[in-house]
């Protein structure tokens, strides 16, 4: 006897059903293919600039270290190395999670197309985020690699983890900025926006350059609900331990982990809106 | 019989105080090449959502391929093929790839989607762009790639939703023509679309659907031979002159209609009516008897006035 159409059905949405995220994502490494070009040359040149820049140029004219780890003073180089590496993965973020965003729903208009296969809205987000994520782990692994290779990392061990503290701090900074994208119907230059006033500030008074402490305190509240500063602190740790002073690394992680899984809800109930409608 | 593939009873879809969709009924048999007509803001594309299992109805009953589109989503829109009003293929895509990518959502091997997507590039006569950008390709090509699209997981039902808008007249008749292949094979066919024309073209039965309700339903012939007569015939007199030659003309034949440019007689017998006003001394400026089409149907149904 052949299969009813119900059964034929079931069979062949089991596999979308359980996969179906990383079919998205499959698709959107294939487009980033694209501009994988960009991808590379940025991962790679970026941290060679900022490395060469700061740990040869601006390191040159302090002459005292300005931080310290658990074991005292450290090198201006070891301190600045884990926030940059952070930064980048939340410049990952702010590419993947805004303008890519908004392309998918309004101007390639792929998202509509991926709504129509059996995969539903919440894989489509999370399709997204796996791409991203695996975006952010490849930038972040070069990152970590070229400051080992200029002697940033105090241990070379535990340092290791920093891209993946990376990631943490590139989601905790882009699912809440995915949940806003998913939002807009129109761009009207609020992604400049962002970037502008929030991603700039954050960068700028995360404790990125100079720890936060040295901060008048009525800007450090800046640095608290930085994922910059909280993921830099993380691989600070990671890198040359903490000094005495310095905020539990529980509590970085913490903060990290609510702010990604806020962004995520947010997200996810973004997309099913905005892909049933109507 | 055999049972159908989509059944909606009393369908129903309301968006605040809007009711989009009025509680219309139909069923579409497996095989069967179905339209939805209806001018812009009937109900059609509403329509379509709840079928292709993206758009919750508000109320009524809905079986697509004997599930519940509310429960049953992804194993509905995993025997489905939908070509959307609006292309969305990827652009950062080439030709080949975006068949491939799509296939995969459906979670067929790579290596299948493979040859599906060769198959279909024959099939949509786009051998020769395989490798082009997405961008490169004219409308007409765009969507027969979106059309061989909606074809990688061989789908059940194959959904258009006005699949020749803006297409040149080539354009359309080569569409028209794969799709017409497909129909011979057997696909069910459910497509909306504002040009009778390609109602006429492609489907077994329409259902005309305005302000949310079903108007009329039945195959082009019938329809015309219902809402319409054999032929038509129609007179210029010039602008002022066409209202007091319609009056004179009024008892030669069941319905009259007068357009500012022009007055339409709809009869059986299209010479014999043109005689006749010949020898009532009328001499309109122009004369036409053409046989009664279904844009004649759809006009009476929905009205003349433009709905933007």
């Amino acid at each position: 006897m052949t299969a009813t159409l119900p059964e034929v059905a079931t069979a062949a949405a089991a596999r979308p059903r359980r996969f179906g995220a990383w079919y998205i994502a499959e698709h959107q490494l294939r487009g980033m293919k694209a501009y994988g070009w960009t991808i590379v040359v940025g991962s790679v040149g970026n941290p060679l600039l900022y490395l060469l820049g700061i740990g040869l140029g601006l390191a040159a004219f302090l002459d005292q270290p300005i931080a310290s780890g658990a074991d005292g003073l450290v090198d201006y180089v070891w301190f600045v190395a884990p926030a940059l590496l952070a930064t980048a993965a939340v410049t990952v973020a702010m590419d993947e999670f805004t303008f890519v965003i908004m392309a998918g729903f309004k101007w390639r208009r792929i998202f509509w197309g991926m709504n129509a296969s059996p995969i539903a809205p919440p894989q489509i987000a999370a399709g997204l985020v796996i791409s991203v994520v695996l975006r952010m782990l490849f930038t972040c692994t070069v990152y970590y690699l070229l400051i080992l290779a200029f002697g940033a990392v105090g241990d070379p061990l535990t340092g290791a983890l920093m891209p993946l503290v990376g990631v943490l701090g590139g989601l905790a900074f882009g699912l809440p900025l995915m949940a806003f994208s998913a939002g807009l119907t129109e761009d009207k230059g609020q992604f400049a926006l962002v970037n502008r006033f929030i991603f700039t500030p954050l960068f700028l008074f995360s404790g990125t350059f100079f720890p936060l402490a040295t901060l008048p305190t009525w800007l450090q509240w800046i640095g608290w609900i930085s994922p910059i500063w909280h993921a830099s602190e993380i691989g600070r740790a990671l890198s040359y331990g903490s000094p005495p002073d310095a905020w539990p690394v529980g509590w970085h992680l913490a903060i990290l982990v609510v702010l990604a899984v806020v962004g995520w809800v947010l997200a996810r109930r973004m997309f099913v809106r905005r892909l049933r409608a109507g | 019989m055999t049972a159908p593939v989509i059944a909606a009873h009393g369908l129903t879809k309301r968006f605040g105080d809007f009711t989009a969709v009025d509680g219309i009924d139909f069923e579409v048999p497996p095989g069967e090449s179905f339209g939805l007509l209806g001018p812009n803001g009937a109900g059609k594309s509403t329509t379509m959502r709840m079928i292709g299992a993206v758009s919750q109805r508000t109320a009524g009953d809905l079986s697509v391929l004997g599930l519940d589109p509310d429960s049953h989503g992804p194993e509905i829109r995993s025997l489905l093929g939908v070509v959307p009003q609006e292309d969305n293929l990827d652009t950062e895509l080439r030709v080949r790839d975006n068949l491939i990518v799509y296939g995969r959502y459906f979670g067929i091997p790579r290596s299948v989607c493979a040859t599906r997507a060769d198959e279909l590039l024959g099939f949509a006569q786009l051998e020769e762009k395989r490798n082009a950008k997405v961008d490169d390709l004219s409308g007409g090509m765009k969507r027969r790639l979106t059309i061989a699209r909606a074809l990688i997981n061989e789908p059940r039902i194959l959904m258009l939703d006005e699949p020749t808008t803006g297409l040149d007249p080539q354009a359309r008749h080569v569409l028209w023509d794969r799709l017409f292949r497909l129909k011979e094979r057997g696909t069910t066919l459910v497509l909306t679309t504002h040009y009778m024309d390609e109602a006429e073209q492609l489907c077994d039965r329409i259902v005309v659907v305005d302000k949310g309700r079903i108007m009329a339903e039945g195959s082009p012939s019938a329809l015309i031979r219902q809402y319409s007569t054999r032929e038509v015939v129609e007179l210029r007199f010039g602008s002022e002159r066409n209202a007091d030659a319609a009056v004179q003309m009024a008892g030669l034949v069941e319905r009259i209609e007068v357009l500012p440019d022009r007055v339409l007689l709809y009869a059986e017998d299209g010479e014999a009516v043109l005689e006749r006003v010949t020898d009532l001394g009328l001499h309109p400026t122009t004369s036409l008897v053409r046989r009664s089409s279904l844009e004649d149907v759809f006009l009476r149904l929905t009205g003349r006035s433009l709905i933007e």
